[in-house]
């Protein structure tokens, strides 16, 4: 192939995987700036015209969002340290040491997964209400720090494995113990990974919405929130909610971007 | 004062017994090689004086203190490692300055060590480097940097140059020996290759099979090899091993009459393909030779005697080449005869 042929491909490439994303949010910009109209209208107008913050003005004054997206930011944080502060160490685990029952124990993290949320629901409501957790953003976050940790833990796991031992007995040799080695050298490398995972567990919270809508009743996430009360909004007024709702996730992940695509040595330091 | 007295350590991984009950001792500022072919024991040693592998038995001392249990950051040493191990993550000045930051030392006195070790290895102007950007040449330089920059009591080296190519090598390891003799540290250095551990090391221990078969100085591993396993593994080509039958007290080979050293039945004699010279029918013994090989100023001669495989090395100037199938006559220098035991392979004294 000549080069002229590759770098075409490349750049149909881009373009395919460029519109799979940015074509749905888009149509949900247009629909949420756009008005009444626009959300109806077919075929659409390319360029938005005629745009106004009215709605998603409107969608801001629903009373009780500014409380809701508090929440969801609340239960996401915690729910994104949890999963950390479990991931990070059971990686550790799996990846340096040999211990009985290792490869049960990986296949055991996945299987957590294997539970549906909605049959732990009931169970889960009542544990809760009895334990004070029920309708809290540490209880939700609870629940998708369970979702987030097997994820968390492999993904560690095999960003360690990546890391040769000889690093860290380096730095054991150098005056470190295991969790200095581990803070000095072990973590800055695995760093952009460690971003990755944590950015995935506060995405995952952010729009889990089934756990979060049978564990709140007052203090509801956003996701939650949303559901219950633009279901009789009008279209363009949920077009601006489903905006909102991804607005921090794609921001989240375009701050840390450069830790997530930052090889070692190839990254610009 | 840091001499390394390793006492009775033994290392099973499992069932099998990496080593069987290691004695050594090491000098104050003496530089000792483990040589051996891979799967000796010699990494595992060395690691185990580290204190990044556990001992199934025995104790460590360093400098009279026993460090068996201690962990590595306690005992007092730095190491080289095979793939330099140098952090991605910091720059050649960081990297060298490690062990001083984890000590906790002064600024200034970083900055001074740094310095220092960095100038003795030639690597002042990539201070400001990550490695990433270096050569292997240059991250071994790094590696070795650190290490000296703690100025530690022992220095381990676990093969620090078998990453590099053959010139590079050949480079490293004369400024290795001249850089670790000013400082004086006592080293203990892993290799493989023979000829690093004959041009480095005061005295070179040749493992094999989780034993040290014998330590000795260059010379004496090479000229009396304790054991056949080390005649065969250490120098190129290896010793010849010569399996004869002792008749009366007597070794008889071609023309040569020689006094068994031993009653058994069977001797073997060691040779080493230079310590031939040519000789007549009547004073030596017949070289059926196969295959001549010039090597510049020397010549390798491959063939057989008394039906058994031989090389000779001798000195060559121009001229015709020998030709395979020619039978040629050599003596043994007869200061120079090793004989082993036939079944064992040990080294049976002939002199006091």
């Amino acid at each position: 192939m000549t080069p002229v042929w590759r770098r075409g491909l490349l750049w149909c490439g881009v373009a395919v995987l460029c519109a799979w994303t940015l074509v749905p949010i888009y149509l949900l910009a247009l629909g949420a700036f756009g008005g009444r109209e626009i959300v109806s209208q077919w075929p659409k107008p390319f360029l938005p015209l005629g745009l106004s913050l009215d709605t998603v003005g409107a969608f801001l004054a629903i009373d009780g969002v500014w409380r809701a997206t508090w929440v969801s930011v609340q239960a996401a944080a915690m729910c994104m340290v949890l999963a950390l502060l479990l991931g990070v160490p059971a990686g550790y685990a799996l990846a340096r040491f040999r211990f009985a029952g290792a490869g049960s124990y990986r296949l055991l993290i996945l299987m957590t997964r294997a539970f549906p949320v909605a049959i732990l629901a009931l169970p889960l409501t009542v544990s809760f209400i009895n334990l004070g957790l029920y309708d809290t953003p540490f209880g939700v976050a609870l629940l998708h720090a369970v979702l987030a940790v097997p994820f968390a833990t492999l993904v560690c796991a095999s960003l360690f494995q990546g890391i040769p031992a000889e690093l860290e007995e380096a730095a054991w040799v150098f005056g470190c113990s295991r969790f200095t080695g581990f803070l000095r050298v072990v973590l800055p490398l695995a760093l952009p990974g460690i971003a990755a995972a944590s950015i995935f567990a506060f995405v995952l919270s952010w729009n889990e919405v089934f756990a979060a809508s049978v564990l709140t009743v007052r203090h509801r996430t956003l996701t939650a929130y949303l559901l219950s009360v633009l279901s009789e909004s009008p279209l363009h007024v949920q077009f601006a909610g489903g905006l909102i709702l991804i607005v921090p996730s794609v921001l989240f992940i375009f701050l840390v971007r450069r830790r997530l695509f930052a090889m070692w040595g190839i990254g610009n330091r | 004062m840091a001499n390394i007295t390793i006492d009775r350590i033994q290392k099973a991984f499992g069932a099998t017994r990496a080593l069987e009950e290691i004695s050594l001792e090491v000098h104050d500022g003496e530089f000792l090689a483990l040589l051996g072919p891979s799967g000796c024991g010699k990494t595992t040693l060395l690691r185990i004086i580290a204190g990044l592998e556990t001992q199934s038995g025995g104790r460590v001392l360093i400098g009279g203190r026993d460090v068996s249990a201690l962990p590595p950051r306690k005992r007092g040493l730095a190491m080289v490692f095979q793939n330099y191990a140098v952090f991605p993550h910091l720059t050649v000045a960081e990297n060298i300055a490690f062990g001083l930051r984890m000590a906790g030392a002064d600024k200034a006195r970083m900055q001074r060590q740094v310095e220092r070790a960095a100038s003795l290895l030639h690597i002042g102007p990539l201070l400001a480097r990550y490695p990433a950007q270096l050569s292997g040449g240059q991250r071994q330089r790094v590696a070795v940097a650190r290490a000296l920059a703690v100025e530690p009591a022992v220095l381990l080296m676990d093969e620090p140059l078998s990453n590099l190519d053959a010139l590079l090598r050949l480079e490293m390891r004369a400024e290795l020996k001249a850089v670790l003799a000013a400082s004086g540290t006592t080293t203990i250095y892993v290799t493989h290759d023979q000829t690093e551990a004959m041009g480095l090391a005061d005295r070179i221990a040749v493992m094999h099979g989780g034993v040290i078969e014998q330590i000795g100085g260059a010379s004496d591993i090479y000229h009396r090899p304790r054991t056949r396993f080390v005649g065969g593994f250490v120098g190129s080509p290896p010793m010849n091993f010569l399996r004869l039958p002792v008749r009366g007290g007597q070794v008889a080979l071609g023309g040569l009459t020689l006094p068994a050293p031993a009653t058994a039945a069977e001797v073997v004699l060691g040779l080493r393909a230079e310590d031939l010279q040519p000789a007549t029918p009547q004073d030596g013994f017949a070289f059926e030779l196969r295959v001549a090989e010039p090597l510049g100023s020397h010549l390798l001669l491959t063939g057989t005697t008394e039906g058994q495989l031989m090389r000779v090395v001798v000195p060559y100037a121009d001229g015709a080449l020998p030709q395979p199938g020619q039978v040629l006559h050599l003596r043994p220098n007869l200061d120079r005869l090793n004989w082993m035991d036939a079944t064992s392979g040990v080294a049976l004294e002939t002199r006091a």
